[in-house]
């Protein structure tokens, strides 16, 4: 503790100091002292693969990872130019855009749902949410038993409601809508809490306000509840779309990429080019193209919290 | 009025077995046996409801022992993530040092860059390291937090700046203060810390799927997953071993829910 004892005195008020001092330099010191073990792990974890990923993706690797010969920009042309990648990244979009909607649009009436005062709210609030808890494996398990075309339920349900049922994993349009069905499971409890909590945080007087001018039903929802809780639906845009980027569990477990590269998302391509197919160089451009995407993504959501921080 | 308040309470109750019913089937299917599940059409709940699938899960995988791996890593994480983001989180919040805002920037990248996008690397990191199957292959990547350490330093922000000027003037170091102020003030935020690394790393399949070979060293997402690829798929047996590898998860839900909630409506709610 001879260290830690001795940065008392150095510490102190060194905020007052605008020059470099000796004094600057101690705190400077102290404070990456407490910041060294979070940054090794960055570092080791985060920051040099990412770097190693780019880097791999200028060249041909051999099947144990190591580097053989340069390829520029090889590889991104390969990728632009393949029609598997090219239908991995429509479905990847067709994922996205099946499943991002409709979890967040069910997940806002279910928080309008659970957003009353009622003895035993809290069951159902627990209830709704708890997918969150479920893990991807444990989702996928179950879905597959419900879309599995001999024991599974859904289709005999649908058949009560006088709906043929398709084959889910089997059709290639219908394999993605079944890997979507089962995000949009998995992410409904994030989404319930997220949105009940944004549902929680607007002020009462504004629908007793409303109230008083008549707004009612879904005149109410739509001219007061969705835009007041337009921070939340904004947050889980992205977050979803994030999600839905890094897919894989559902997509190993559900449909294996297939039927016919139809549910060859992004990172289960990365996979499968990189630990099936020992491309290590190809499956990294595709990784730098998923971080290119999540980055943006992200960006998108710090300006706009950025923007919305000023008027608290 | 009455009936309102009926109707209200009908609503909630559909909406809540439509959500769960897919665990509820889960549940109902692991106390069938395999003849019944292929009867027509689909049972909804057992007619004799047995254990059996039970015993032929603990009979046929090594359930105890994924639990135990999956306990051990996810522990270990959230051991690891306490440790460095309440230091960091100390640095950022009541240490004072040039460049701070800076490193403070770099911390919150790190949310910019998805896991899947180093996976290639990481992976060739830990083989070559010689922690395939290993605990530390398992959790040491995932044993810092820039999520984690924005919380806690959100929380040690509320911590009035009186208590460390009164600190100072003691003369006791700014390691003590943390350890004898800071972290007791703080438990709510590292509650929630400690729940959401938790379930992150329990719920993991990916990395887990990567970097373990031998049976003995899967976790529980894992192992179960393996059901799934056998050759003949007994439904029963499979959503059983489901219920045991979710219950924990579930649990912790129902323990932790309000610091899991905190934890993920802090980016979403108030910005």
């Amino acid at each position: 503790m001879d260290a830690a004892g001795h940065d008392a005195r150095c510490l102190y008020d060194a905020a007052n100091v605008m020059r470099w001092t000796a004094r600057d330099a101690c705190s400077l010191g102290v404070g990456l002292a407490y910041l060294l073990p979070s940054f090794l792990l960055f570092a080791v974890f985060v920051f040099i693969p990412l770097g190693r990923t780019i880097y791999l993706s200028l060249f041909n690797t051999r099947a144990t990872g190591a580097i053989s010969t340069f390829a520029g920009l090889d590889q991104y042309i390969e990728l632009l130019t393949s029609a598997v990648f090219r239908s991995g990244l429509v479905a990847t979009g067709l994922f996205a855009l099946y499943t991002v909607p409709v979890s967040i649009g069910l997940g806002l009436v279910l928080a309008v749902m659970l957003n009353q005062k009622l003895r035993a709210i809290g069951f159902f609030r627990t209830t709704m949410a708890s997918t969150v808890a479920v893990s991807a494996a444990v989702g996928s398990i179950i879905w597959l038993l419900l879309f599995n075309p001999s024991v599974g339920l859904l289709n005999y349900l649908l058949s009560l409601i006088g709906i043929h049922g398709p084959q889910w994993l089997i059709q290639p349009n219908v394999a993605i809508v079944a890997v979507s069905i089962t995000t949009i499971w998995l992410v409904l409890g994030t989404n319930v809490i997220v949105l009940l909590a944004g549902l929680q945080s607007v002020p009462e007087d504004i629908y007793e306000a409303a109230h008083l001018d008549g707004a009612k039903g879904v005149r109410l929802f739509t001219r007061i509840t969705v835009p007041m809780v337009s921070p939340s639906l904004f947050f889980l845009l992205v977050v979803d779309s994030v999600q839905v980027l890094q897919a894989f569990t559902q997509i190993h477990l559900l449909t294996r990429g297939g039927p016919v590269d139809a549910t060859r998302a992004l990172v289960y391509s990365i996979y499968l080019d990189a630990f099936q197919n020992f491309q290590f160089g190809y499956a990294s451009a595709q990784a730098v193209v998923l971080f290119l995407l999540v980055l943006g993504l992200t960006l998108i959501q710090f300006r706009f919290v950025e923007s919305r921080v000023h008027y608290q | 009025m009455r009936l309102s308040r009926v109707a209200t309470y009908a609503l909630l109750a559909v909406a809540s077995i439509v959500v769960a019913f897919p665990l509820l089937l889960a549940l109902s299917y692991s106390f069938m046996t395999e003849s019944e599940i292929s009867t027509f059409p689909p049972p909804l709940v057992p007619v004799a409801p047995t254990f059996d699938n039970y015993g032929r899960v603990l009979a046929s995988i090594p359930i105890g022992r994924y639990l135990l791996n999956s306990f051990a890593v996810s522990s270990a994480v959230v051991v690891g993530q306490l440790v460095t983001a309440s230091l960091a989180a100390y640095a950022f919040s009541f240490l004072v040092f040039r460049g701070r805002a800076l490193l403070f920037f770099v911390f919150l990248s790190t949310l910019m860059i998805p896991w899947e996008a180093t996976i290639i690397p990481n992976y060739l990191t830990v083989r070559d390291i010689g922690w395939l199957d290993t605990y530390q292959g398992l959790a040491v990547p995932f044993m810092a937090t820039a999520f984690g350490t924005f919380l806690l330093r959100q929380g040690f922000l509320q911590i009035p700046r009186e208590l460390w000027d009164a600190s100072r003037i003691d003369g006791a170091s700014s390691f003590h203060f943390l350890r004898t102020v800071v972290i007791p003030l703080s438990r709510p935020a590292l509650g929630t810390v400690a729940i959401y690394g938790f379930l992150s790393t329990y719920n993991q399949y990916f990395w887990p799927l990567l970097v373990t070979n031998q049976t003995l060293m899967r976790t529980t997402q894992v192992g179960i997953a393996q059901l799934r690829f056998e050759e003949s798929v007994r439904w029963g047996l499979i959503m059983a071993g489901v219920i045991m590898v979710a219950v924990p998860t579930l649990a912790l839900l129902v323990l932790g829910q309000r610091q899991l909630i905190r934890g993920l409506t802090a980016g979403a709610v108030k910005g």
